[in-house]
Formats: C-alpha cells, sequence, structure tokens
C-alpha cells in the first residue's frame, strides 16, 4: 500500500538521512519526496510502498513517532487514500 | 498528485484542530432473538452481537493506525429491545435483557451499546411497558447500556401518556443514580421522530427496516470549522456559509472514506454518514466557539439561532456531496455539558434553557445533556419533553431530550459526569407548574401537514 510520510519541525542536519534510513532498514520503498522550508519549519512529504516492508504498518508507525520524539520532530505515516479522498473527488 | 498544502492542511487538521471520526456504530439486528423465555432470549442476544462484532473493535483500531485519524468511539446498536420483551413477566427481565447487553458490550470492547428502546410514539406494547418501567433500575445496574424512548413522531402525534411516563422514568433514574450525580440519565433520551440508523450515543438503535447488520458512522469536526472561520473574520455571511460548506465536506469524505473501509473489512454494509458536528469538552472543539467566532460574545445571545441555523446548512450542503449515503441525525449538536463553550455560556447566565429551546428548532437534535435542579418536578420534565416534541413534530424534524435532575443539586452547582460526557451546569427552570397539563394524557393529534398522501 502506498502510504504518504510527513516531518514537520524545526531544520536540523541529517533529518532526510534518517528517515530513509529507517525506512531502508524496513525495505520501504521511497516513490516521491519533496521538501521545503516554511515559515523556518522544515517540511517534507514524502511518497513510500510499503507492499515489501518487514515492519508492519503499526511498528513502521510507532517507529517514526518514536524517532521523531527524539528528534523533536512531529513525523507522522498515513495511508495515501485519506489524502486524496479528503482533497479529490 | 497530492500537493504539500493539501497534505499539511490534513496533518493540521487532526493533529491541531481536533478532526476526529467521532463514532463507528455497528448496527446489530436481534430481531431473531425473539421468543418467551428471558433466559434463552438472553443467552441469543450475547451470542449475536458477540459474534457480529467480534472484529468491531480490532478492525476500527487498524484503520485508525493505518490512516493516522482517530476514531474515539466504537459503539453498537441493537434492535429496539421492547420489540424482545413481548413475553416478559416484569421489569426484572428487562433488566436481564439490559445486564445480557452490558455483558456483550464489554465483551466486544465497545464503550457504549444503544438500543435499549422503546417506540411509542402512538401507543404502548407489554413489551415497551415493561422495558420503560425497568428504564430506572437497568441504567443503575449496567455500565454502557444506552436507552431511548420515542414518543412522538410528525405522522402519529404526541403519545402525552408516555410523555407524562417518561417525566416520572427521568426522576427515578436520577434517584437510582444518585450518588454519580443522577448519570443514569445521561444515557437515556427521550426522542420525537427518532432515526433508524443513528450512530450518536444516547439514541442509537437499530432501526426494524434496517439489515442483519450495518455500519453507520458519525464524523466530527467543530474546532476545523471554528479554524477556517478564523481565516475570514469580518466577511459577509455568504462567505461564511461558502467557509462551512467546503470545510465539512472535507471533514464528510473522511467519514465516508473511513465508513467505506470498515464496510469492507467487516464484511458488513455501509449504512450512512451521519454530517453532526459533534462537540467534546476538550477546549478548541465547541460548536458554542463556532458561533462566538461569527460574532457573537457569547453563545446564548441575541443571534444565536440565527447563527445556528446557518452553521446547521451549510455543514448539510457541506457534506451531502462528500457521501454516497447520508443520514442519522445529520446536524449541529448542542449537548452543553459536552461543549466547553456552552459550559462558559451556561455559566454566565448568557444561555438559557429558553434560549436552548429556541436554537433546538434550527438544528438537531434537542435539549442535550442539560442538567436542571434536583427538585424539579417529574411534572415540569414531562412538560419540557412535550415542548421540545412539538417543536419535533411540527417542523417534520428530530428533537430529543437528554436532562438530568441531578439530585441534591440547586442552580449554580455543577455536575461532573467525566470523560466525553463533561461537566454540567445546573440550569434554572420555570418556576410555575404545568402539573395539570400534563395530568391531562392522551395523544396530541399529528399536525394538519402529516397528511402529505
Amino acid at each position: 500500500m502506498r502510504a504518504v510520510i510527513t516531518v514537520v519541525g524545526h531544520d536540523k542536519i541529517g533529518i532526510i538521512a534518517d528517515v530513509s534510513r529507517v525506512l531502508a532498514e524496513k525495505k520501504v520503498n521511497i516513490l516521491d519526496i519533496s521538501q521545503t522550508i516554511m515559515q523556518d519549519f522544515f517540511t517534507m512529504i514524502m511518497l513510500v510502498e510499503t507492499k515489501e516492508s518487514t515492519a508492519s504498518f503499526k511498528e513502521l508507525s510507532a517507529l517514526l513517532d518514536a524517532m521523531g520524539t527524539e528528534r523533536g520532530l512531529s513525523i507522522h505515516i498515513q495511508h495515501e487514500d485519506l489524502f486524496q479522498s479528503m482533497h479529490r473527488i | 498528485m497530492l500537493n504539500s498544502l493539501e497534505i499539511l492542511e490534513t496533518i493540521k487538521m487532526i493533529s491541531e484542530e481536533h478532526l476526529d471520526i467521532r463514532t463507528v456504530t455497528m448496527g446489530i439486528s436481534l430481531m431473531g432473538c425473539a421468543g418467551d423465555n428471558i433466559q434463552t432470549i438472553c443467552d441469543k442476544v450475547y451470542d449475536r452481537i458477540t459474534k457480529q462484532a467480534e472484529h468491531l473493535v480490532k478492525t476500527a483500531e487498524q484503520i485508525e493506525a493505518e490512516y493516522g485519524i482517530p476514531i474515539i468511539n466504537k459503539r453498537i446498536s441493537v434492535t429496539p429491545a421492547s420489540l424482545l420483551l413481548g413475553a416478559a413477566k416484569g421489569p426484572e427481565e428487562g433488566v436481564m435483557l439490559a445486564k445480557t447487553l452490558d455483558r456483550a458490550a464489554k465483551t466486544t470492547g465497545v464503550n457504549f451499546i444503544g438500543g435499549y428502546s422503546a417506540l411509542v410514539h402512538k401507543g404502548m406494547t407489554h413489551g415497551d411497558r415493561i422495558l420503560i418501567a425497568s428504564i430506572p433500575e437497568a441504567l443503575a445496574v449496567t455500565e454502557r447500556v444506552c436507552s431511548s424512548v420515542n414518543v412522538g413522531t410528525t405522522r402519529a402525534g404526541i403519545n402525552m401518556d408516555a410523555v407524562a411516563e417518561m417525566g416520572r422514568i427521568i426522576k427515578q433514574t436520577a434517584e437510582r443514580t444518585a450518588n454519580s450525580g443522577g448519570f443514569g440519565c445521561a444515557k437515556l433520551v427521550v426522542f420525537c421522530n427518532a432515526v433508524e440508523d443513528n450512530p450518536f450515543m444516547a439514541g442509537a438503535f437499530c432501526g426494524v427496516g434496517e439489515p442483519d447488520a450495518v455500519i453507520n458512522v458519525g464524523v466530527s469536526g467543530p474546532g476545523v470549522v471554528k479554524c477556517a472561520l478564523e481565516q475570514v473574520k469580518g466577511a459577509d455571511f455568504g462567505v461564511v456559509a461558502e467557509t462551512v460548506k467546503k470545510t465539512a465536506f472535507k471533514i464528510t469524505r473522511m467519514g465516508q472514506l473511513v465508513a467505506q473501509e470498515a464496510s469492507r473489512r467487516l464484511g458488513v454494509p455501509f449504512g450512512i454518514v451521519d454530517l453532526s458536528l459533534a462537540p467534546t469538552p476538550a477546549v478548541g472543539d465547541s460548536v458554542a466557539y463556532i458561533l462566538e467566532e461569527m460574532g457573537l460574545e457569547k453563545c446564548g445571545t441575541h443571534g444565536t439561532t440565527a447563527a445556528l441555523a446557518l452553521l446547521n446548512d451549510a455543514v448539510k450542503k457541506g457534506g451531502v456531496m462528500a457521501s454516497s449515503y447520508v443520514g442519522g441525525l445529520s446536524g449541529a449538536f448542542i449537548p452543553v455539558s459536552e461543549d466547553a463553550g456552552m459550559i462558559a455560556a451556561a455559566e454566565c447566565g448568557a444561555l438559557s434553557l429558553d434560549k436552548l429551546e429556541a436554537m433546538t428548532c434550527v438544528c438537531s437534535v434537542g435539549l442535550d445533556m442539560i442538567c436542571v435542579p434536583g427538585d424539579t418536578s417529574a411534572a415540569t420534565i414531562s412538560a419540557i419533553i412535550a415542548d421540545e416534541a412539538a417543536i419535533g413534530m411540527v417542523n417534520n424534524k428530530t428533537t430529543a431530550v437528554r436532562i438530568i435532575p441531578a439530585p441534591g443539586t440547586v442552580v449554580g452547582d455543577t455536575v461532573e459526569f467525566g470523560g466525553l460526557l463533561g461537566t454540567g451546569p445546573v440550569m434554572p427552570v420555570n418556576p410555575h407548574k404545568s402539573d395539570d397539563f400534563i395530568a391531562r394524557g392522551g395523544r396530541i393529534p399529528a399536525p394538519i401537514h402529516s397528511l402529505r398522501n
């Protein structure tokens, strides 16, 4: 299934590297990635494919959440359909 | 492809503006459990519910995790229980059934089970009488069972004998649960024009026109609407209505997604999405604050009814295109104890019972979660119910009364219910009596515009 990962927080060195490392370890494929700085806030959005993931969705979510808490970032992973259904008819 | 702003908007709605799915409610028909022996009925009911809803909570939690959208409540509604009590020998058999429902709710892990109900808008059957008589005890000895009684419809008029009886039942229920502020009454709703597919408690039941099982979803998002309106300060009402519509559309789309997903995973048909704006006591999740955002100093002041009318209508217009099937109550809720803004308005005297009654003419669902002094008479409560039922009957809409005459309290006290049920300021009632009016009994005939065929 395709999911969207969002990372929001104060910019620091290595955020993308850290998130990508975790995803690579769990065999989650990154399909698309975009990153901007909005009002001093680092904002990264990733589209990923979790089909071959070695971790369950719940584990992945907990892993990213813990990583975010550690670095003072807010990291979410959510099914892509949530955004599709809310913003597209 | 989605753009970043849209993605971030959704994230902000969920993490900062309290956007959530208020309830995923599974309707379960108990029609196959009828019988003449109460023990057999109870066994069948327990098996039926625990089998059908075995995976409900787990599935809802999975959806919650995958979509990152909180689903606050997982609930069950069942066929009005009075239909199973046709051969009951006394109210104690009703209590047995209520305890069975409670046990089934605990086994399945839902926080409320609705449908300890009777539909008596035109008259009462033996089973209805038994059920109603058992309500005070049933709600005192169970934890998760919710009860409702429909006393009027636009087509049938108002059963004033039932209205009178419900005034007494509410008083008894409060007395039986006096040590928790009359908490039993928070689980009891008296309806006019009750709907069969309502996912919200305490009034949910699974109507006889429903299938064996069905998934109904209630969305929520007062905080999101309020935040959207903050962006259009001072703009005219056309802009306000448009803003509410667009926001309601997005909220409802999410409800539709969750409803479809739950229905698919559970193998149970999707019923409806209920478009109600349901507040919680959390700051920033209040319907009253939306009204105040429109320019009212305090909810309850002059202009409140107009503001609520606009809000209620715009929510429906925005939501109706977002879902394939809309139903349930679908309107803004104004439960006083469950809404931080309403509590504040009632405490400072800006919001009165009379104003709330006026507000219920333009929104769902009625006088909801209102605490009144402990010495309020049964006849006065019945008269409050009659007024509210009349509004529903004449305006062809659902209205309800969920009122708590909290024992030992006076105006100015507050009653703590905790959790989603919040804190209720005790509000004054009109001191003049309605006893002789209620004592008349009989039926108020259906209004002329009920004759539409």
